[in-house]
């Protein structure tokens, strides 16, 4: 089933792996062939780009149901190929398309060994990365999603820093022994509902005794990708010994897989659940909030400092997403791509220092503005919208998931406010140490400003950050329609499950400490 | 008295077996009346009989067809198991080709004894009859003991053959004990009969000990916990393409003959046998992946991921199920391909100076000389952690699916999670390969026959999720074939 159109999802999806192979076949002899590598892997990525342009095109936002979809024979039975996008994941294949191309940019000159690997790496991640936000069917999805552990697994391993070894075990194990229960998760749903198909799957209702373990096994997955506190431990490291690009991927992509999850599968699949556990995902997420921001706030490696306020962010995610109304589902997917795109320039602003003095200690910095003013200024507009300024795309998000919360919970809200003046401290204290001061260390002062590559890699995420934070229009937009029925199918199955006599909320737990 | 002579049997079943009976003894007489070396031609031979063979049990019916008086049987069911061993064994010869000529085991006698032990594996799959599992199994056993032992100027080599020996007759005895036991309460040795006797007058205590040694000796077969503690030995010390040989023709023929008996003989035992088949699958999951942690030596570290391995198969069984059995078939399949292909990467483990090497350190740095064989090397290790997209998820898969539907939880999770410390160990293997620096290297290039073998193998792995319908819908039919 075509619907008589093009494939465009898969062409989107698996254009990036023909560009892998395409590279596969450049001789690797001289020194001339890398740079040929780097040229098709940049061509590769902005072709991917541009196609994937036309998925946003071609989106109808006024429906709620799957567009472009593919369906096609697989492993026999109940479980096929099916692609396909909402509201919910479409504007997700954009953000991995969009980012693609500036991370080759950012590799360009930092990756000097093996990279020919390298690009491959990345574009194969690349194709994973899109099918996990494509795929319709609950095997399909799972694949791509745990098969993005290889290639992310060598590159923090091969391109790292010191300590990659440890990071990357840490990486592929945390997120490794998360997903198994999520795999056993999809194999009683599909005893269950005879299908793994997710279109049918959200139609169907999973029986109340049910739901709970299935809710608590997808959660251990998503809880490690998100990452939430106390499971967030594997990606300060991860983070640190990744290479730029690595980073900029991990924040921007790979941790989205765990919001995307909650959307796409806890909420919709399992609602009764969700209603019962969403105060453990509030408390997790203030944990998350305060904690981690306190931890960054301490930090002298400037990487795991983002690190720590990546996870924080997230907090504010899981938060809004829980609220379960639609400022909360909104701003919390809309903090996902902002903090895609924000979280992502930060990495590559610490990138273009790192690459010059091949140090990340905030101490060894100090007083770059006078030297650097156009990174002074690219940096600050990140800092400031890692903060939630007004004006840039980091306060829509955080300021919507806020207010959603506060409709559910007060004490919630207000607590998560706290964490929005504990990022103020720690992102402005690292701005000052790095950026103002005197430029007294002699090692400095010979630094350089941006140069017309890292201008190049930095300028679509200035503008895409003023952009979407004056006009969050096309965003909010796309996702309306999507969100609006998510909402809609949950606040249903719940009155259902009240009608019926069931009580929500903590009440519940008897049940499921009852088993069934 | 006219009826003194017994009618001759329908030959036709059992027309492979019988194929590789004969020429496995015109082999032997080539090789003892020739007097130039003849063991690339016997090589060949045996190589050629397989393909014979194969071609013969692909040519049987698919229905259930019994001969020698019921003691033996054939079905879809064995046709598949039986064409895994053949390509396991004619893989093990292929791989020898050339190393038992470079380490002086150039007798013609080695592929002669790989062809009786793939007979045996043969009866073994076929077998219907504790008779004829008997001496199905003490043919295999009997030939791979002397394997093990093949490089007899080696003292790890003889040890390794003494050893699995003593172990393995130890295992025959029991076999046997529990074969009598069950005879002297039933009265009968066919399956179908037992399986008759049981379900009218139910399982007496004496049938119960039967079974229980029955399963001990098909346990050291498979080389489960708690019966393992020969493999990680002889594993270590046979010389590698017999390793090789061992970890997979063997094991799909034991586990073949595992089901066969449990699914044939004793199916309304299944509250019996089930509770132990779980405690032997849990318990070589965890063994698997704990021990081999340790481990230095490729060759000890793919013993404890193959005691892994047969857990994860036994899940399948433990779920008795027609799902079950489709997932072992599955799981046997992809695990026999990964393993031919992990064998050529470690027979690739050759320098000039100092021969074989066996350390995963030696491993160090593969990726900067020779490229495509770590990255092979890395994606087979990827897909025997079960990994997607890789071939050895989707063994993992079908398993564990079967284990959700037939209810067990417990199971299940152990098993996935014994999976993710069983990553731990794989994934150690990938980092000396990628991460460390590089040490001296290997030989190169690969030879030819290992580079069509870790070739065909890694395909498979590598791509068997583009088109995967083929292997599912004949385990399918193979499974529906045993449970009617």
């Amino acid at each position: 089933m075509l619907d008589g159109q093009f494939p465009i999802l898969s062409l989107v999806t698996f254009l990036p792996l023909l560009g892998a192979l395409l590279i596969l076949l450049v001789p690797s002899r001289a020194e001339v062939s890398d740079q040929n590598v780097r040229w098709a892997a940049l061509w590769v990525t902005c072709g991917t780009f541009l196609v994937s342009l036309i998925i946003w095109v071609r989106f109808d936002p006024s429906t709620a149901d799957f567009q472009m979809v593919e369906q096609a024979e697989w492993l026999g039975g109940a479980v096929t190929y099916h692609m396909g996008v909402d509201g919910i994941s479409m504007l997700f294949v954009i953000l991995t398309t969009f980012l693609m191309p500036l991370c080759i940019l950012a590799s360009w000159e930092s990756i000097q060994h093996r990279v020919k690997e390298y690009m491959i790496a990345f574009l194969v991640l690349e194709t994973l990365m899109i099918g996990v936000f494509c795929a319709l069917d609950l095997v399909l999805f799972y694949l791509f999603f745990e098969a993005g552990l290889i290639p992310m697994f060598l590159i923090i391993g091969v391109w790292g820093g010191v300590r990659r070894v440890y990071a990357s075990f840490k990486f592929f194990l945390y997120t490794f022994a998360g997903s198994v229960l999520m795999l056993l998760a999809i194999m009683a749903m599909y005893w269950q509902a005879g299908t793994t198909d997710i279109p049918t799957l959200l139609a169907y209702d999973f029986p109340y005794g049910m739901q709970y373990w299935l809710w608590l096994a997808f959660f251990a997955s998503f809880a490690v990708k998100m990452p939430m506190w106390p499971v967030h431990t594997w990606l300060p490291d991860a983070h640190v010994e990744a290479p730029t690009a690595g980073s900029v991927i991990l924040a921007g992509i790979l941790l989205k897989m765990g919001g995307y999850g909650f959307l796409r599968f806890s909420l919709p699949m399992f609602p009764i659940a969700s209603d019962l556990f969403a105060p453990l995902v509030f408390t997790l997420s203030i944990i998350a909030i305060v904690y981690t921001s306190l931890v960054a706030l301490v930090q002298e490696d400037i990487k795991k400092l983002i690190a720590y306020s990546s996870v924080a962010h997230m907090g504010f995610v899981t938060m809004g997403i829980f609220a379960m109304n639609e400022q909360g589902v909104q701003g919390g997917i809309f903090q996902m791509l902002s903090h895609g795109w924000v979280s992502g320039a930060l990495f590559l602003c610490v990138g273009v220092i790192y690459d010059r003095m091949h140090t990340r200690e905030i101490a060894a910095y100090g007083g770059l503005v006078q030297r650097m003013p156009l990174y002074a200024f690219a940096f600050m507009l990140f800092t400031m919208a890692n903060v939630g300024l007004p004006g840039t795309s980091g306060f829509v998000g955080e300021f919507l998931t806020i207010v959603g919360t506060f409709q559910v919970d007060t004490r919630v809200a207000s607590v998560a406010a706290l964490g929005v003046i504990l990022a103020a401290c720690y992102a402005l204290f690292l701005y000052r140490r790095v950026i103002f001061g005197e430029l007294e260390k002699e090692t400095l002062k010979n630094i350089m400003d941006l140069n017309r590559r890292e201008i190049l890699t930095l300028a679509p995420l200035v503008a895409t950050t003023i952009f979407f934070g004056v006009y969050p229009a096309p965003i909010m937009d796309v996702t309306a329609v999507s969100v609006e029925n998510l909402i809609a199918g949950y606040e249903e199955a719940l009155e259902t499950y009240t009608a019926a006599g069931g009580s929500t909320g903590f009440i519940n737990l008897a049940g499921l400490l009852g088993g069934q | 008295m006219e009826t003194a002579l017994v009618p001759v049997p329908d030959l036709n079943p059992a027309l492979a077996e019988i194929i590789l009976a004969v020429g496995a003894l015109g082999l032997l007489m080539l090789g003892a009346y020739t007097k130039a070396s003849t063991t690339r031609l016997a090589s060949i031979g045996a190589v050629l009989l397989f393909a014979v063979a194969a071609i013969v049990v692909i040519g049987q019916p698919d229905s259930r067809v019994l001969t020698f008086g019921g003691s033996f049987v054939t079905d879809g069911f064995g046709k598949f198991m039986k064409v895994l061993v053949l390509i396991g064994s004619a893989g093990a010869i292929v791989m020898s080709y050339n190393f038992i000529r470079r380490e002086n085991m150039d007798r013609f006698e080695f592929p002669v004894l790989i062809v009786l032990a793939t007979l045996g594996m043969l009866m073994m799959v076929s077998a219907n009859d504790l008779i004829s599992l008997y001496v199905g199994l003490e043919l295999q056993s009997l030939s791979l003991y002397i394997i093990a032992a093949f490089n007899r100027d080696s003292a790890r080599s003889t040890e390794a053959g003494l050893k699995y020996f003593v172990l393995g007759a130890l295992a025959s005895g029991m076999m046997l004990y529990g074969a009598s036991l069950v005879y002297g309460f039933t009265g009968t040795t066919n399956f179908d009969l037992i399986a008759g006797i049981i379900r009218t007058e139910g399982m007496s205590l004496g049938l119960v000990f039967g079974l229980v040694f029955i399963l001990a000796a098909l346990a050291f077969k498979v080389s489960a916990v708690p019966f393992h503690m020969w493999t990680p030995d002889v594993y270590e010390g046979a010389p590698t393409p017999v390793t090789a040989f061992f970890a997979s023709a063997p094991k799909i023929a034991a586990m073949a003959l595992f089901i066969r008996v449990m699914m044939g003989a004793f199916p309304d035992a299944s509250a019996e046998w089930r509770q132990i088949v779980v405690f032997i699958s849990i318990a070589s999951m965890l063994l698997g992946a704990f021990a081999a942690i340790g481990q230095t030596n490729i060759k000890r570290l793919m013993a404890y991921s193959s005691i892994g391995h047969m857990g994860y198969a036994l899940v399948g069984l433990a779920a008795g199920t027609e799902e079950g059995v489709r997932g072992i078939i599955i799981y046997l399949t992809i695990y026999l391909v990964m393993n031919l292909g992990v064998f050529c990467c470690i027979l690739a483990m050759r320098r000039k100076e100092e021969g074989m090497v066996e350390d995963i350190a030696d491993l160090a740095g593969l990726s900067r000389h020779q490229p495509v064989l770590a990255f092979l090397f890395s994606m087979l290790m990827f897909s025997l952690a079960g990994v997607p997209p890789l071939a050895g998820f989707f063994a993992k898969y079908f398993v564990f699916l079967s284990a959700i539907e037939a209810g067990l939880y417990t199971l299940a999770v152990i098993g996935v999670l014994s999976s993710v410390v069983g990553a731990f160990y794989y994934l150690r293997v990938v980092k000396v390969i990628y991460f460390d620096e590089p040490a001296q290297p290997f030989e190169a290039p690969l030879a030819s026959e290992l580079r069509v073998v870790l070739g065909a193998s890694s395909i498979v792995t590598l791509f068997f999720f583009v088109y995967p319908a083929p292997l599912i819908a004949l385990a399918q039919a193979a499974a529906g074939a045993l449970l009617p």
